[in-house]
């Protein structure tokens, strides 16, 4: 198996603060790989300079073995990396098919000329987004919901439209800043059920952050865990689970934990 | 069923513009030629309040340039319409620009090549400005304005200074304005409901998602930029072409603000709204002339109050802001499916 995500010593700083030291992480194509750590332990700025939100002080990413480092964050996505963020980033005001539908844009095969004067390659994919988009909120079972506003939905449906609105720019990795964050047991594992279902029928590749152990350590194969922009640790939930450096990390003091 | 239904939109469409278009006819036998004008100049804001909300309201980016467009749509296409002796005669201080002291073409040439210098500069002038966003844009936008009018009063080769260009032909009519405004809302429209306007729309609700949808931000906000500058061009050659003289004046940031004043009654972000702001602001300035005049209320004399009609239409737009303060439509659009769910709900059920 080939490394799909790579990344080689990347340091963020922001003027005097270190976010990020020396981060590598190897991310394996069909993995599901979780990156947890106590709050500011620059999780979400690992994901910035993923994505090409930011651009690191020091290192390297390289994704499919192509460096892409600095890259606008639109041009990472149309390279296959799709992303969802930490606080709910959707497009409120728009409707829940609309936001999905945005996603396609970057797959649209009209021209703005053909949607000025309505010509029927304009109609045609336009259909065709809409149906696609629509087989996308029945895979997160947001169907009902197509046509309200998306800021009028609850913050779990919310995630989960976020979720479908990233895999329609297609995808073959996919980023996701805590998607269980504000939802109820039963939701969350449903979350699990669909991040699963997404890596083995759409093959990807997921990265994800999250507090919730009970979802990382549920369908993570592989963890690391980071703590003031330290690595810390890495390994299998199992290995990560008895890690006396993690659990200090978040208990903050060694103590044995039966 | 999706089919069916846009048929019959098309057709009520089609019916709507073909009605349209009979009062008009109708009108512009039968109506004063006051009445007339007023019609002529609502299409003309039509097209300038659509191409300006696809920028400001659709793709959010507050921006004050309309003015310079208009001017540059404006200048350029009575320049390329006025004969070479018109020239002659009226650049009576300095002598007009090779080449176009002896050039002339047709009315809708001229006002298409207006479009196009006005998207071409707008494209040059979107480069720097859309590096800014929020009030730095609007500010940014705002000096343009001013750099075009200055241009317009000192540039007398090109525009004859203050003394501006007079007696063009009055090419533009009832057909010409009315006949450009309903093109103009079939294009926008189209482009709005459009992958492209979903796009615009999620730049305006949230840069950040859009770049992450892989979305170039820059390129559709100049996309917006470039199609509204191009309409609003034309629509500057028209107006042109109604009034018969332009000079610097006609071009100052009061025409942007009237603009503004439109969009934002309407509602921001909705064409319809934009349409309907036109309309009440064309019609309503002028019923408004009324308090302008001398009139005896019970038995009271009031002499007229010139400036009334302003001070008036300042109230009833703070008026608006506290009581409907996402104007008269807010973001919905008017659209058939919307009228006949509201006729069902309301009138049917009653029955």
């Amino acid at each position: 198996m080939a490394a799909i995500l790579k990344t080689e010593g990347i340091v963020m700083k922001f003027e005097g603060l270190t976010a990020i030291n020396n981060l590598n992480i190897e991310i394996q194509e069909h993995q599901i790989y979780g990156l947890i750590g106590p709050n500011g332990a620059g999780k979400t700025t690992a994901f910035n300079v993923i994505t090409g939100f930011l651009t690191p002080t020091e290192g390297k990413v390289y994704f499919r073995g192509e460096d892409i480092t600095g890259l606008k964050p639109n041009k990472i996505t149309k390279k296959g990396i799709g992303r969802t963020f930490q606080n709910i980033k959707l497009f409120p005001e728009m409707s829940v098919i609309e936001n999905v539908m945005t996603g396609f844009h970057i797959h649209r095969k009209f021209s703005f000329f053909e949607a000025m004067f309505r010509l029927p390659r304009f109609f045609k994919d336009e259909n065709k987004m809409y149906h696609e988009g629509m087989e996308l909120l029945d895979l997160v079972g947001l169907t009902e919901f197509a046509h309200d506003q998306a800021g009028s939905l609850p913050y779990g449906h919310q995630r989960k439209l976020e979720i479908a609105r990233a895999l329609a720019t297609h995808p073959t990795m996919l980023l996701l800043d805590e998607p269980a964050a504000g939802m109820n047991p039963q939701e969350s594992s449903e979350l699990m059920d669909l991040i699963r279902k997404l890596r083995d029928e759409m093959n990807l590749t997921i990265l994800l952050i999250e507090h919730d152990m009970k979802v990382v350590m549920g369908i993570c194969e592989w963890i690391k865990v980071l703590d003031h922009g330290e690595e810390i640790a890495e390994g299998t939930p199992e290995e990560i689970r008895n890690n006396p450096r993690v659990i200090e990390a978040y208990l903050g003091e060694a103590r044995k934990v039966a | 069923m999706i089919d069916k239904k846009r048929i019959r939109n098309w057709i009520l469409t089609s019916v709507s513009i073909v009605f349209l278009f009979l009062l008009l006819a109708y009108l512009n036998k039968h109506a004063s030629s006051y009445v007339i004008q007023i019609l002529n100049v609502t299409a003309i804001y039509i097209i300038l309040t659509v191409s300006y909300n696809l920028i400001n309201g659709i793709t959010g980016q507050f921006s004050l340039e309309p003015n310079a467009f208009v001017a540059i749509g404006a200048y350029t296409a009575a320049l390329l319409t006025m004969t070479p002796q018109e020239k002659a005669m009226t650049f009576i201080i300095q002598p007009c620009i090779s080449p176009l002291n002896h050039i002339s073409i047709p009315f809708l040439p001229a006002i298409l090549t207006g479009g196009v210098v006005t998207a071409i500069l707008a494209f040059l002038m979107g480069i720097p400005v859309f590096r800014v966003r929020g009030d730095y844009l609007a500010i940014v936008t705002l000096g343009f304005g001013e750099i075009v009018r200055v241009f317009a009063t000192n540039l007398i080769p090109l525009t004859n200074g203050a003394l501006g260009l007079k007696g063009l032909r009055q090419y533009t009519n009832i057909w010409w304005t009315w006949g450009t405004a309903v093109v103009v809302v079939f294009f926008i429209v189209g482009l709005v409901n459009s992958s492209y306007g979903r796009a615009m729309k999620a730049i305006r609700e949230d840069e950040a998602a859009a770049q992450a949808m892989g979305i170039n931000v820059f390129w559709h906000k100049m996309l917006a930029f470039v199609v509204a500058a191009f309409f609003e061009g034309v629509g500057g050659g028209l107006l042109a072409h109604l009034l018969t003289t332009i000079d610097p004046r006609l071009f100052t940031f009061f025409l942007t603000f009237n603009l503004l004043i439109m969009i934002v009654a309407g509602g921001l972000g909705s064409t319809t709204g934009a349409i309907i702001g036109a309309i009440l602001f064309a019609w309503g300035s002028e019923l408004l002339r009324w308090m302008e005049e001398p009139h005896v209320i019970f038995g009271l004399h009031t002499p007229g109050i010139p400036g009334m009609r302003m001070v008036t239409f300042s109230v009833l737009l703070i008026l608006l802001m506290i009581f409907a303060r996402n104007g008269i439509m807010g973001r919905k659009e008017f659209s058939w499916d919307g009228l006949f769910s509201f006729i069902n709900r309301k009138v049917l059920r009653r029955a």
